[in-house]
């Protein structure tokens, strides 16, 4: 990553026309949000918005690296084994701690740490398997996302892993405290999506993804070292992925083979849904944000309302998704 | 005296023999489940390969094949292997999905060997020889009798089910069938998935909606814990109780100590496979009869009786 960035005119005539493509996923955000209010009362409550919000902070934070994943031309479908796995491990790096190192932040400290550096070290090997085994990136993390799931499985003996109940006390504010009434999963979703798009906007590496993703040989022939980016990305991806879950783990205190099931497909359609092109080429942090906030209202507004049979779920969610995107396609006619 | 005891001495002898000789046949018995999915069936696995392991060291002539499958094709695949090259005499299976492998157990029934259905029904009826399974309208039942005793005025609940499946159903419909006519009365009813993430959600966001909630069914003790978390940062567990099932430790413990949040359980435990292996691999062993149906009654675990469900062992 020695070689600067190309200049680019960055400066594009701005007018105030207004662009769908730009407030699609915010005009669908604000049409939901409607619906909210107008079906329950407590929809705008501080207790409602922080709860879903906190929710959807995993997700949220693993998209916004599955951004520039995709937006590298890239794939990563191995996110949600990768967090269960990663959570099944830091348990029992905690529970092996306690003797040696006794109850308190220590051991939640140490138990942190290897979460951030498992996912990073599950991000190199998509990674290194991605750019130098040459290997699509659908077929290496569908692979991985094979091993993580059984690894967890076995890890746990088929049940689930509970942290040790002392420890999990102490580590529970992580997930329920928070700053000035905000909790703090919502305060690191906000941190890691300020530096994501501050990341995607202003620096070489994020222009690099872009140019990558939409076309491969001519940002080589530009002296990108297109390998390099791409296992960047993945281990950035590993590594957010080990941020979601230290966060994740003190909510409930345990792991099973049930974790992060399908939190791929709710991060890949949360980037979709902000505006980012599944080809790749070109990224949006803020509006993968707004996509994972739309998944997480989908859900909430659900369980606020008894109009919809519950059998229809997944059919309100599947035309909440397609409407939000089909608004952004509007104009390309 | 003395003639009735050689009578006697003679008889079991000679019961020992026969015994001996029935011993003597080698038999294969293949046992098929789905793989470790979930809590459930984790213990599933776990009790199945506990009573092989039992019944491998107590009857040496009896050799037995385990697979646990992902998926229905795998399972399919995992039986008819089992069939025709490791020549099994009888097979035990908790099918995954009843209504896809219905045929492939037919076929397994066709070839003559002993089938034992464990748990769900399979499509068609008379395929197996014997099925074991859980009482799951009993389940839903048990529990709304307890909804009716701890509120005896009447009162608001929400209910937390799991996947749309048969069983599912089954538990819904016995237990809105046994509240009807008190005072309780149902705010709604949403799928949690047997699964504790989507436990806390559905939860939260019940608290959010009610601010009268009394009780809550969650029918499955791993929604029941992930719903608990959520009634305990809403600082309201003092104000509802929940219900779980299946006889989670965890839980078992919690109704030992008398919590007043979870103040029952109701049985349905994954040993229900060891049940099925041990009367099918007595079939062979002894010549017993146990061809029929043995359904597992779904017990209302109080404080009372959670000790006799306790086992430090069990992962599940």
């Amino acid at each position: 990553m020695s070689v600067s960035a190309p200049d680019i005119p960055a400066k594009t005539k701005r007018g105030f026309r207004l662009d769908l493509k730009t407030v699609g996923p915010l005009l669908a955000l604000a049409l939901l949000v409607l619906l909210g209010i107008s079906l329950n009362e407590n929809f705008l409550s501080y207790n409602n918005l922080t709860n879903v919000l906190a929710r959807s902070s995993f997700i949220g934070i693993i998209a916004i690296g599955a951004t520039f994943v995709i937006t590298a031309g890239g794939l990563d479908l191995s996110v949600g084994s990768m967090a269960a796995v990663i959570a099944g491990v830091m348990i029992m790096v905690m529970n092996w701690l306690i003797p040696s190192m006794g109850i308190g932040w220590g051991v939640v400290i140490a138990g942190m740490a290897t979460g951030i550096l498992l996912g990073g070290v599950a991000g190199v090997f998509n990674g290194t398997m991605i750019t130098r085994g040459r290997i699509e990136a659908f077929i290496v993390t569908l692979g991985t996302m094979g091993i993580f799931r059984s690894l967890v499985t076995f890890l746990a003996d088929g049940g689930t892993l509970s942290l040790n109940f002392q420890v999990a006390d102490v580590y529970r504010p992580v997930y329920y405290a928070g700053v000035l009434g905000v909790p703090w999963p919502i305060i690191v979703f906000a941190l890691v999506a300020i530096g994501g798009e501050v990341v995607m906007r202003y620096t070489a590496f994020g222009r690099y993804c872009a140019a990558i993703g939409s076309n491969e040989q001519v940002a080589r022939y530009s002296s990108i070292n297109v390998d390099n980016v791409r296992l960047l990305t993945y281990i950035l991806q590993g590594i957010l992925v080990g941020v979601a879950v230290l966060l994740y783990v003190p909510r409930l205190g345990s792991a099973s083979s049930t974790t992060g099931v399908l939190w791929e497909l709710e991060a890949i359609a949360g980037v979709i849904i902000g505006g980012t092109t599944l080809k790749g080429g070109y990224g949006r942090i803020w509006g993968t944000v707004v996509g994972v906030v739309i998944l997480g209202l989908i859900g909430n507004i659900l369980n606020l309302q008894s109009l919809i049979s519950p059998y229809l779920n997944g059919a309100f969610q599947g035309v909440i998704i397609i409407l939000a995107v089909l608004l952004q396609r509007g104009r390309r006619t | 005296m003395k003639l009735v005891k050689s009578l006697m001495a003679s008889a079991v002898i000679a019961g020992s023999l026969t015994g001996a000789v029935v011993a003597q046949d080698k038999v294969t018995i293949g046992v098929s489940v789905p793989a470790a999915d979930h809590g459930w069936t984790g213990g599933v696995n776990y009790f199945a390969q506990e009573a092989i392991e039992r019944l491998g060291t107590t009857y040496p002539n009896v050799e037995f094949v385990f697979a646990s499958a992902p998926d229905a094709p795998k399972q399919i695949a995992d039986i008819e292997d089992m069939v025709s090259t490791r020549g099994i005499d009888a097979l035990v299976i908790l099918p995954g999905d009843p209504d896809a492998m219905t045929s492939a157990i037919k076929q397994v029934k066709d070839a003559g060997k002993f089938v034992t259905v464990v748990d769900r029904q399979l499509s068609i009826d008379g395929v197996e020889n014997l099925y074991v399974a859980g009482d799951n309208p009993g389940l839903g039942a048990n529990s709304a009798e307890y909804f009716k005793q701890a509120l005896p005025e009447g009162g608001n609940i929400v209910i937390l089910r799991g996947l749309p499946i048969p069983i599912d159903a089954q538990r819904f419909d016995a237990f809105v069938a046994g509240i009807e006519g008190s005072n309780i009365t149902v705010l709604d009813d949403e799928f949690a998935n047997w699964n504790r993430d989507d436990g806390f959600k559905v939860m939260q966001d019940f608290l959010t909606r009610f601010p009268d909630i009394k009780g809550v069914w969650a029918q499955d003790d791993d929604i029941a814990l992930g719903a608990i978390e959520a009634i305990k940062q809403a600082g309201r567990e003092n104000d509802m109780f929940i219900v779980g099932g299946a006889g989670m430790q965890q839980i078992l413990q919690a109704v030992a100590d008398g919590s007043a949040l979870t103040p029952v359980d109701v049985s349905y435990s994954p040993a229900m496979i060891a049940t099925a292996i041990e009367l099918t691999t007595s079939h062979f062993t002894g010549g017993i009869q146990v061809a029929g149906r043995y359904i597992l009654d779904s017990t209302l675990i109080t404080k009372d009786n959670a000790a006799e469900y306790l086992d430090p062992n069990s992962p599940f």
